[in-house]
């Protein structure tokens, strides 16, 4: 590769650009809070622009894409082949009258979107797009990950509950019930890469991948899968999508939300998707790492790569399957996601400290872990779902009580006659 | 802790906190008190990075704006009568005495106290000692802690688990 001598114009690192700069600003003499303040100002201005550019990109493939799996046509109108839609709606959103309703609770109604776009953008720091692009590696990121996405429970609740609105209302509580219970299963779920790797820091997750040649995804299937899901849930993205069913609740929490206030809503919605996936690629996926090729081709582009194909798994989900019901979804989460991580977290720790313990080679190590989960993965998911029946025939004859008051149903046996 | 931007960080974050503390007592309006409150977690949470505890800085995050403040929001919208608000109570002079009360003693010691100055230079990572900690010395509270969330969690089963059909 002729060009790329990590000069910085190398195309592989946009990191030697950066640092490139930050080494002149040292030489002219300038103080050291002036390299921090460029440092960060380029991370965030480079994150935000990748957001948004890959929001307009991808809300052009998805509506395609769900479209062609819907045997419809989708957009096509505006532009080559509707190119130019999401852009027009882009536009549209931003002249449109942002109104808010009379009922409404002015300050907490303004501040809903920019509570839940801000944590939706913050993710974004911690996730190291190749070797010298992180914002800041902090050493507690897997944690930081969790942490910032909760911070969306509370602005979703808010922002429902400002709207003044039966629906948004009904929407926000589904949400928050179903945030809280799946992010235990998150937590749960990611436990599986941290006791492996020993370390918190997102950096040291990808670096392990590397030293070991493989995928946390190989010794880990069933803690990808609940995160899938659990991100599935987190993202909104059908079949969890129960929080604003159209059928059912109108929008749910952003009802009442027009113009650009809803385009907030939209966009913190695709980048909390792009964030799930981000998660996935590297704590999973061994992030911008592809057995070797990263010398070749530029590191990130493998990364970008990998999130654009988790991201393609979550559309291709919302475009085929239908939509649970809210007590499917909490049973789902509480019944068989749960223990089912409970016991991963257990056989995760159990492998991990024999490993240890004895000093046994890295390859057959891995090897016999990543057989052992696969084949006990495999058992537990199949037994425990035949335990708790899949049939829905147990509920009949049952009354709801009080989660009405929520959007949901719970059931017990009808009093004997 | 002595560089201009933690001092200047520890002023503002100080600030947010008791400014937004203070409002969650002065509010009317009591969704408006919880976001205040989650004010307050999140400036704790900041002070907590200016003194290096990044770990527990993410926990308050997590624990505290992300898991309490939505068990104060349920709270309040599951209780019949929380439209009612704050109202003027006959207590208001009392509560006051007492509170300043409370805040002459704990500003008494603040300043009484010798408080010890460690040299700790650098930002020494924390989540590993703390884990290493919690599960060697202080195995016994652990557990204990954890016994009474599982306690609480079988008391909330039993008290919405609904009667039992009557067997004929």
């Amino acid at each position: 590769m002729f060009l790329l001598k990590g000069e910085w114009y190398d195309l592989r690192d946009l990191g030697n650009t950066v640092g490139g700069l930050l080494d002149d600003l040292r030489d002219i003499g300038a103080p050291d809070w002036t390299i921090y303040v460029t440092s960060s100002l380029i991370g965030a201005v480079g994150i935000l622009l990748w957001t948004v550019l890959s929001c307009l990109a991808f809300i052009w493939i998805e509506r395609r894409v769900v479209a062609l799996m819907q045997n419809r046509k989708g957009p096509n109108r505006v532009g080559p082949a509707g190119l130019l839609q999401p852009v027009a709606d882009a536009l549209k959103l931003l002249l449109k009258e942002a109104v808010t309703p009379r009922s409404a609770d002015r300050v907490i109604f303004w501040a809903g979107p920019v509570l839940i776009f801000i944590p939706a953008l913050v993710v974004f720091a911690v996730i190291p797009f190749a070797p010298k692009m992180t914002l800041a590696d902090l050493n507690v990121g897997v944690l930081f990950l969790i942490a910032i996405a909760g911070i969306n429970t509370p602005a979703v609740f808010l922002a429902g509950w400002a709207s003044n609105n039966k629906y948004s209302m009904l929407g926000a509580m589904r949400t928050i019930a179903m945030l809280i219970s799946y992010e235990i299963v998150q937590v749960l779920a990611l436990l599986g890469p941290v006791l492996f790797v020993s370390s918190m820091r997102m950096g040291d997750v990808v670096a392990w991948q590397d030293h070991f040649n493989t995928w946390i995804f190989f010794i880990q299937p069933v803690g990808l899968l609940a995160f899938i899901i659990a991100g599935a849930v987190e993202t909104n993205r059908s079949p969890m999508d129960i929080s604003e069913a159209e059928s059912e609740i109108v929008a749910g929490y952003h009802t009442e939300y027009g113009g650009i206030k809803f385009g907030f809503f939209y966009q913190a919605e695709y980048l909390a998707g792009f964030a799930i996936a981000a998660s996935i690629v590297t704590l999973y996926m061994g992030g911008y790492t592809l057995w070797g090729l990263e010398d070749y081709v530029p590191a990130w582009l493998i990364f970008l790569g990998k999130l654009y194909t988790v991201f393609f798994v979550y559309i291709w989900t919302r475009g085929t399957l239908p939509r649970l019901r809210i007590d499917q979804l909490m049973a789902f989460a509480w019944k068989f996601l749960l223990p089912l991580m409970l016991i991963n977290a257990l056989v995760v720790g159990a492998e991990v400290l024999i490993w240890r313990e004895n000093d046994i080679d890295a390859t057959p190590a891995l090897l016999a872990i990543g057989a052992v989960n696969l084949v006990f993965g495999a058992i537990l998911v199949a037994g425990w779902a035949r335990f708790l029946g899949h049939g829905t025939g147990k509920q009949r004859g049952q009354r709801a009580i009080l989660t009405q008051e929520v959007g949901a149903v719970h059931f017990t046996p009808e009093p004997a006659p | 802790m002595d560089d201009a931007g933690t001092i200047i960080a520890f002023y503002v974050l100080a600030g947010m906190t008791i400014g937004s503390a203070l409002g969650v007592v002065v509010v009317r309006n009591l969704i408006h008190a919880v976001i205040a409150l989650i004010g307050t977690f999140a400036g704790l949470a900041g002070l907590f990075v200016t003194l290096s505890a990044d770990f527990i800085a993410i926990t308050q995050i997590l624990i505290y704006i992300g898991a309490i403040s939505i068990l104060f929001l349920f709270a309040i919208v599951l209780t019949p009568q929380s439209g009612r608000n704050n109202q003027e109570t006959f207590l208001r002079f009392p509560a006051l005495a007492l509170s300043g009360l409370v805040l002459a003693v704990l500003v008494y010691v603040a300043v009484d106290t010798k408080w010890n100055v460690t040299e700790q230079d650098g930002f020494a990572e924390t989540a590993g000692t703390i884990g290493e900690l919690l599960l060697d010395k202080y195995v016994l509270p652990f557990e204990i802690a954890s016994v009474l969330l599982l306690v609480a969690v079988l008391g909330s089963i039993v008290l919405v688990r609904p009667e039992p059909a009557e067997e004929d």
